[in-house]
Formats: structure tokens, C-alpha cells, sequence
């Protein structure tokens, strides 16, 4: 295994949205915007690289029977930093984030990533797969939130800098509403299985 | 805070705040096993069994433990473990009752634990400050917006199962626009009806 090929392997064929379908529920409440999208990668990221290191150091420590309970004490640990310091850091990000933080702790990418990798591979590996994941989610969060806060405002505002800004404002509230959130994903999802069929054609 | 109506802490949860469709909380086993109603009925059970008693014993906990002791900060994993236990109990109770349900939720039922909604009423009932019957209440109302949509999702998508439709739109996309069509009739019928 080269780090690099396991690095790519979570932003595209391990891909936590679109390759293992987990952690749907924060894709799809925080995307409103670009901004929140990128606040919640990153808390999500902080626990994902710091779960697995402390799973894969422990993982000849940690009996196999009790293992599940013991990976959810070490998340929630990790959870309850990233909620500290965004509280008491960036309020209004944690504002617009509302419960979506604490519950980084039942987020299924994290115990996915612990169970089916930390716990079999070393601390360096399990390092650059949690990177890897992160950066698939961060990307494919940045999108989804990226469609629906161009449709739904006109703009792109992150962090006080208008990044993109539509001469027309298409103004579809309803993108910026949980309404666009399942209509994105639903589309995204479906592009991707049409690409991954199309692949498959041609390989035989 | 002003006291909030019993009525309208239960419409909130149902309707306005509808965990699965405005709240995105709990979604894996909302595509995950709403392909036939049943399972989805029983999976719709379990749910408010833990939601009801995880907002009851977890209020407790915090008011009467946590607080006093001044461990607020150890909120998210009190609650995590008494989740845990909770889940554990329906587990073996379904087992050793209905085999059959048992074996058709498959691994959803441990995942319970991990059900966002789960956590999200206990979270909510903190963040907004209710007090012991308030807590109760809203636990009831969210699992009873959890097992309507969840009925109405596993009924649209069984009799969906053989529609004619591109190989590539076929399962989660699917589910997803039918989620769109769900999300918008809550949105646009609830979010007017002011309370």
C-alpha cells in the first residue's frame, strides 16, 4: 500500500457519500450554504483523524466484545472538544450548526472508519484514510452546498468574500430549503450511478 | 422562556419539525429499511419505544445528576451510553418475541444507538429548555413524525418497486426523489399553519 493511492482512495472510491453512503444526515442539514458546509467538514475531520489514530494505537488493547462502546467513549470524547472550542470560538458558526455538532458523535462515517479500518490497520495508515475520508466528505459537502446556495441566493458568500455572484438571481428558495437538499442528492447520486454503469460498459 | 403548550410541542414535533424531513436527523434507516412496510413498522416501533424513554431517562439524568454535580460537559456521553442501553434491552426483548421482525430489521436495530433522531430528541430537549413532561412529550411527538413518514415512504416506494425507469435513477436516487415530493408537500402545508 503507498499512502498516496490510499489517500485518493477516500475522496473517490471509498468516497463516504457516493462510494459508502454514510453520514447522510449532516450531508444533507447543514449544505445550505458553502460556508456552513465547510464548518462541519472540518469538526467532522478533527474526529475522524483523531478517532482513528487512538482506535488503531489501542486496537491490540481493545477486547473485541467490547469494542463498539469503547469506539463511541473515544468519539464522544473528540465530539465534546470540537463542541468546546467551536462554542466558545466561532458562536456564530456553532450557532448555524445548531445540534448538527454534538451529533458528529453518531455520525456512521466515523464508526464506519473505526470499525472496518483503524481496528485491522497502523497508526500511519489509519492517519491517512481518516484524512482521505475527510477530504471526500469536505469535497462532496462543498458541492451539494455550493448548487444549493447558487440557486437558491444567486451568490457565493464564504466567510465575508463573495466567491461567485449570478448577474440574475435565480432566487429557487426552495434549494436553500430541506426540500433542495434531497432533490441535490438525489440527482448527484444518480449521475454518479449513470457514470459508474458507463465505466463498468467499457471495462467488459 | 415562556412555557410552551403541551399541543403545540406535539405539532412541532410531528409536523413542523419533522425529524426525518425538515430536521434531516435519522436518515440511514429511512432509505435504509423503508423498502416494504413492514419492516419499516417495526423498525417505526422500536424507534419511539427508545426516543420515548431515552428523552424520560435522560432528562433525569441531567437535571438530577449532571446539573447538581456541575458535569454539564459530560452531556453527550451520558447520553450516549444511556441510548446504549436502552436499544440493548429492545434488542433482546424483539429477539426473544418476534423472531421473524427480528431477523428482517437486521442490523438496523443496533444501529438504533447510532440513529441520529435518537440523540437529536434528547440534544433538543436540552437546547430548548423543556421541563420533565415537556421532555416526555416532544419525545412522543418525534417518534410519531418518525413512524408517519416512515409509513408513507415504505408504502410509495413498494408500490414504486416496478415502475419503468432509467437502471441508474433505480434504488437510493429513486428514494431520494421521493423524499423531494415528501419534503416539499410538509414544507409548503405545515410551515404556514402558524401556532
Amino acid at each position: 500500500m503507498d499512502p498516496l493511492s490510499e489517500y485518493i482512495r477516500g475522496i473517490t472510491r471509498d468516497n463516504p457519500i457516493f462510494g459508502l453512503v454514510l453520514g447522510l444526515c449532516p450531508t444533507l442539514a447543514v449544505t445550505t450554504s458553502v460556508e456552513n458546509a465547510i464548518g462541519m467538514s472540518a469538526g467532522t475531520a478533527f474526529v475522524l483523524v483523531c478517532s482513528n489514530v487512538f482506535v488503531s494505537a489501542l486496537r491490540k488493547q481493545i477486547p473485541s466484545a467490547v469494542r463498539l462502546p469503547i469506539f463511541i467513549i473515544i468519539i464522544a470524547t473528540f465530539v465534546s472538544i470540537v463542541k468546546m472550542i467551536m462554542q466558545a470560538y466561532f458562536p456564530p458558526m456553532y450557532a448555524a450548526l445548531g445540534v448538527f455538532i454534538p451529533l458528529i458523535v453518531v455520525n456512521c462515517i466515523i464508526i464506519g472508519r473505526a470499525e472496518a479500518y483503524a481496528n485491522k490497520n497502523n497508526v500511519f495508515y489509519s492517519f491517512i484514510d481518516g484524512l482521505g475520508i475527510s477530504t471526500g466528505f469536505l469535497l462532496v459537502l462543498m458541492l451539494i452546498g455550493g448548487i444549493r446556495e447558487i440557486l437558491g441566493t444567486g451568490q457565493i458568500v464564504t466567510f465575508d468574500y463573495t466567491l461567485i455572484s449570478l448577474p440574475i438571481n435565480p432566487s429557487v428558495t426552495t434549494m436553500i430549503l430541506p426540500p433542495g437538499a434531497f432533490l441535490t442528492i438525489g440527482i448527484l447520486m444518480a449521475i454518479v450511478n449513470y457514470q459508474r454503469a458507463k465505466k463498468r460498459a467499457k471495462g467488459g | 422562556m415562556v412555557e410552551k403548550a403541551l399541543f403545540a410541542i406535539l405539532m412541532d414535533g410531528i409536523f413542523i419539525k419533522n425529524f426525518l424531513l425538515i430536521q434531516f436527523l435519522g436518515l440511514c434507516s429511512f432509505v435504509g429499511v423503508t423498502k416494504d412496510v413492514k419492516s419499516a413498522a417495526g423498525m417505526s416501533g422500536a424507534v419511539v419505544f427508545v426516543m420515548t424513554m431515552a428523552a424520560t431517562v435522560s432528562y433525569l439524568i441531567y437535571t438530577y445528576v449532571l446539573v447538581p454535580t456541575k458535569m454539564e460537559f459530560l452531556d453527550l456521553i451520558s447520553f450516549i451510553v444511556v441510548i446504549a442501553a436502552l436499544v440493548q434491552l429492545v434488542e433482546f426483548v424483539v429477539r426473544k418475541n418476534i423472531p421473524s421482525l427480528y431477523r428482517s430489521l437486521g442490523i438496523f436495530l443496533p444501529l438504533i444507538t447510532t440513529n441520529c433522531a435518537v440523540l437529536g430528541v434528547v440534544l433538543l430537549n436540552v437546547s430548548s429548555e423543556y421541563n420533565f413532561i415537556q421532555s416526555v412529550v416532544f419525545g412522543i411527538a418525534a417518534g410519531l413524525g418518525y413512524t408517519i413518514v416512515m409509513l408513507m415512504m415504505s408504502g410509495i416506494r413498494e408500490r414504486s418497486t416496478f415502475v419503468n425507469i432509467p437502471s441508474s435513477v433505480r434504488g437510493l436516487p429513486q428514494a431520494f426523489l421521493i423524499a423531494t415530493m415528501l419534503s416539499m408537500a410538509f414544507v409548503n402545508y405545515f410551515w404556514v399553519i402558524p401556532i
